[in-house]
């Protein structure tokens, strides 16, 4: 992260007073023991406490805070509830930490125009609760949704398991409210579909909290399917179970979830939940269907014939719902299973074109075996959104960063091969420094330029996402070369 | 592929450029970024006759970018030369059983082009989307990754080529409906997905913009799985007003959805199924405005679906002729009254128009796209500075 500003630190003292100033009583935590819960987010391995913490209620708070820090310079990291893997929310020690906890409201529900309008701080979960009764749910469902924050499932564009067929947090937002860092209330979007200029909620959706800070959402709600069957499958290898997922979309039938598992993962799962999963089997796929019951059914005994035409060991279809989440409960379970495996795992999020999966993995197999340490799979399967686990232990000098290697080699296969550098998890600070491996630097100062546009100063989130801070004028300047480019005949993509 | 008939048609006038590869392509807009010219970028020339005319920028002929790159069903994922003909692509989607979901709206027919001119690049820049958008999503919805030139005379890349992807920003969606004024896009990527199966359509009779709005959003609201909902007014020719709604899928699947319909509707009336070929027909008679097409000048109206009915009773006492996609949240006016009139109309109802056909003079008075509030125009503005710097994409198309 960048060196703190020892001008600012010197003064903590006034900042803490003007912020008390705007948001009083004790939405201002300024003592240790009040800022170590901001430490760290879901990625532990990185932690730094606040230079203050603030938790304002109001837009006009929000938007009064980010005025004064803009006008002295100071910097500001936004957190919902602090459950990015990528390290999105941690705090800079320069910086004020502005936490978006108390907006935790469903502010409007429209069936007709079936819309959702809430404050960022409400959990994912909280929105489908708040329109089941009517049949409704939110589609986006990222594993953390019991505790994750919808403003920072937008700051990310949180994913899931249902999002080959539903899409990812930006298919699902039609309009936001948001403050800039110089304090202005803008609103993007709004309850119809299409914007009226540019898209800029496209860009601010998964922009990792760097752009401006999320007041309010306005997010789409759907029917909830009238079925959901699953089926489990287990192959006698990953190429099988692969070629079994892309002859399932090949048949037209886009599943609501595809899981599958490599032989590690199956084994700590099941010994930790007891699920029912094949422990003879080398890869083990989970496939959900949903909508009509008129659909499901025959669309189960469409995929069993399919798993059985690529050699499938074993074939069962949930019988009823309780076996379906069953089902569910050993993925579901399959991160906190690795406890039985190693004291730590780090969780990896690239994506990579399906057809390339056995290469992948025979090569992560190579790598587990250079670096020392072991490495299972689950990941989502029909979008080729990979989530190795790798294992280690903190306490022995050395291999949190042979595992932090590992991924990182991971993480350049998958580019390697075509795919990216995360799936869901967002770049934060953890991927910051590979994005080199997928983007020029041309690439990415066209990025850059739009976090200029929207920050100048750089005083949002900053040190996340680009591995090199430009100041803006310098990236504003153009040079031109007579039109040529450096490798024009080198392949970009 | 051979754009030749872009020096013989008589609509294309004056200078016109046609780079052939990436360098040539940048160097050319580094050339006007020195020199202060303005690049008009053309595609197929199907959307030509949309927003302000332009005087004296430099035509580009993006032609030299045509072409299949990659396409691999199994992983619904397609690359194209940014100049590809949309009708190519969608042939070739059509051969595997596959589609663009959100069903791109062709501006040639109520534009004047001639049919079979749109690229998909034309459709990326303009981001419009047809009937199915209410269920899938649109162009932006689609778009996976691109590569580009920007105004600062720089070939970039952004997004990627999987389905799931969120590293850096999400410059694809701001590509989306950016009418080239950002950059000119030389590869696309995009999303594919399975084609439904079988299709049927339920056709409620005789329902007034209000009952119309009712009935669609209980059947969005439903099981059904709608994809599409439309509704086309009485006709001053007798035809009755026709509420219609498009389930798709596998034929088990549908019959079942239909039937859940016709029960669900019951008190709009006696819900029919539209048999082929009118089904088809009213349905590609949507994709090119066939009601309106007499009308002279058309407004693309975006509003949240249950304020449709709202657009309508501002306009139609004045005049106005219409009809609804997406469940009443796009309200196609046929309307020369006054166009502050239908901004106005738009905003209330808290959405936006745009003026898609109008004659030269009108275009050149009102802008296509509904001004924006002041913060979020110095916003966008900063945007296009950022990847065009001198304005080099600016032609005055768009004031």
């Amino acid at each position: 992260m960048p060196e703190p500003d020892r001008a600012v630190l010197a003064r903590r003292r006034q900042i803490v007073a003007a912020l008390r100033a705007i948001v009083p009583g004790e939405a201002v935590i300024d003592h240790a023991d009040g800022l170590r819960p901001y430490e760290s987010d879901g990625l532990t391995a990185y932690r730094q406490p606040p230079m203050v913490v603030v938790l304002p209620d109001t837009t006009a708070q929000v938007a009064a805070v980010l005025r004064w820090c803009h006008a002295q310079g100071v910097k500001v990291v936004p957190r919902g509830a602090g459950t990015s893997l990528s390290g999105g929310a941690l705090p800079l020690a320069d910086g004020v930490l502005l936490g978006m906890a108390k907006f935790n409201r469903v502010l409007d529900i429209h069936y007709g125009d079936r819309v959702a309008v809430v404050q960022p701080g409400v959990t994912n979960l909280a929105v489908t609760r708040a329109v089941e009764e009517a049949g409704f749910y939110y589609a986006p469902d990222p594993s953390s949704q019991i505790a994750c924050s919808i403003g920072g499932n937008v700051a990310e564009n949180s994913g899931g398991v249902h999002c080959l067929k539903y899409g990812l947090t930006t298919n699902n937002v039609l309009g936001v409210e948001i403050v800039m860092m110089d304090g202005q209330v803008l609103r993007l979007g709004g309850r119809q579909l299409d914007p009226a200029g540019l898209d800029l909620l496209g860009v601010l959706v998964g922009s990792e909290g760097l752009l401006a800070v999320i007041t309010e959402v306005t997010v789409r709600i759907l029917p909830r399917p009238q079925a959901a069957r699953a089926l489990l499958i287990g192959f006698p290898g990953v190429e099988s179970a692969g070629q079994c997922v892309a002859d399932i979309i090949s048949a037209g039938i886009i599943p609501a979830g595809m899981e599958m598992m490599d032989r590690l993962a199956i084994h700590a799962a099941e010994a930790f939940v007891h699920a029912g999963y094949p422990l003879d089997v080398e890869a083990l796929l989970i496939v959900e269907l949903d909508g009509p019951l008129a659909e499901c059914d025959p669309l189960i005994d469409e995929v069993e014939r399919i798993a059985h035409r690529n050699g499938a060991m074993s074939c069962r279809s949930s019988g009823s719902e309780a076996e379906r989440l069953r089902f569910w409960a050993g993925r579901k379970a399959a991160f906190p299973a690795m406890g039985r495996l190693a004291p730590d795992y780090y969780c990896m999020d690239g994506t990579i074109p399906r057809r390339r999966l056995p290469e992948v993995l025979r090569r992560m197999a190579q790598l587990s075996a250079e670096h020392g340490l072991g490495v299972a799979n689950v990941f989502h399967a029909g979008d080729g959104n990979l989530h190795p686990l790798i294992l280690y232990d903190a306490n022995v000098p050395g291999q949190l960063e042979r595992a932090e290697q590992f991924g990182a080699d991971i993480l350049r296969l998958c580019v390697e091969v075509g795919g990216v550098l995360t799936g869901e998890h967002g770049v934060g600070v953890e991927k910051r420094d590979l994005m080199p491996v997928m983007f020029s630097e041309v690439d990415l100062a066209h990025q850059q330029r739009v976090k200029c546009a929207f920050d100048p100063q750089l005083l949002l989130n900053p040190g996340k996402v680009f591995p090199t801070l430009h100041r803006c004028a310098e990236l504003g300047r153009m040079h031109i070369h007579a039109g040529q480019l450096p490798f024009p005949d080198l392949p970009r993509f | 592929m051979a754009t030749g008939r872009m020096q013989t048609d008589p609509m294309e006038t004056g200078d016109v450029r046609r780079p052939g590869s990436v360098p040539e392509l940048a160097a050319l807009i580094a050339e006007a970024a020195r020199s202060g010219a303005r690049l008009e970028l053309r595609g197929g020339g199907s959307k030509a006759a949309f927003g302000a005319p332009v005087h004296g920028a430099l035509r580009v002929d993006m032609g030299g970018f045509a072409g299949l790159i990659d396409y691999d069903p199994a992983e619904l994922v397609l690359t194209a030369g940014a100049a590809t003909p949309l009708h190519e692509i969608e042939a070739l989607l059509a051969g595997e059983r596959q589609m663009l979901a959100f069903e791109p709206f062709d501006c040639a027919p109520i534009l004047g082009a001639a049919a079979g001119r749109s690229t998909i690049g034309g459709v990326i820049a303009s981001g419009l989307a047809g009937s199915r958008r209410l269920s899938r999503g649109s162009v932006r919805d689609h778009l996976l990754g691109f590569e580009a030139v920007s105004g600062r005379a720089e070939a970039f890349v952004a997004g990627g080529k999987v389905v799931k992807n969120v590293t850096g920003y999400d410059l694809p969606k701001l590509l989306c409906g950016s009418w080239g004024r950002l950059a000119a896009l030389t590869r696309v990527t995009l999303k594919v997905v399975p084609a439904g199966r079988a299709q049927a359509t339920q056709v409620l009779h005789g329902l007034d913009p209000g009952q119309a709005m009712q009935a669609m959003a209980l059947a969005m609201g439903s099981q059904a799985e709608v994809s599409a909902a439309a509704h086309c007014p009485a006709s001053p020719h007798g035809v009755r007003a026709c509420t219609a709604l498009r389930v798709e899928g596998f034929a088990p699947s549908v019959a079942a959805r239909c039937a859940a319909l016709q029960s669900a509707l019951q008190a709009f009336g006696s819900v029919e199924t539209l048999p082929e070929p009118e089904a088809g027909a009213f349905w590609s008679g949507l994709r090119t405005l066939a009601p309106l097409q007499d009308c002279a000048v058309l407004w693309r109206v975006n509003v949240p679906p249950s304020r449709g009915p709202a657009v309508i009773a501002a306009l139609e006492p004045v005049g106005a002729r219409w009809l609804f996609d997406w469940a009443g949240g796009l309200v196609w006016l046929g309307f020369d009254g006054d166009p502050s009139a239908v901004r106005a109309a738009a905003a209330s109802a808290g959405g936006h128009a745009m003026l898609v056909r109008a004659p030269e003079a009108l275009r050149a008075r009102v802008p296509a796209l509904q001004p924006l509030p002041a913060g979020v125009a110095a916003l966008e503005e900063r945007i296009r500075r950022a990847f065009d710097p001198q304005g080099v994409f600016e032609t005055g198309r768009f004031g």
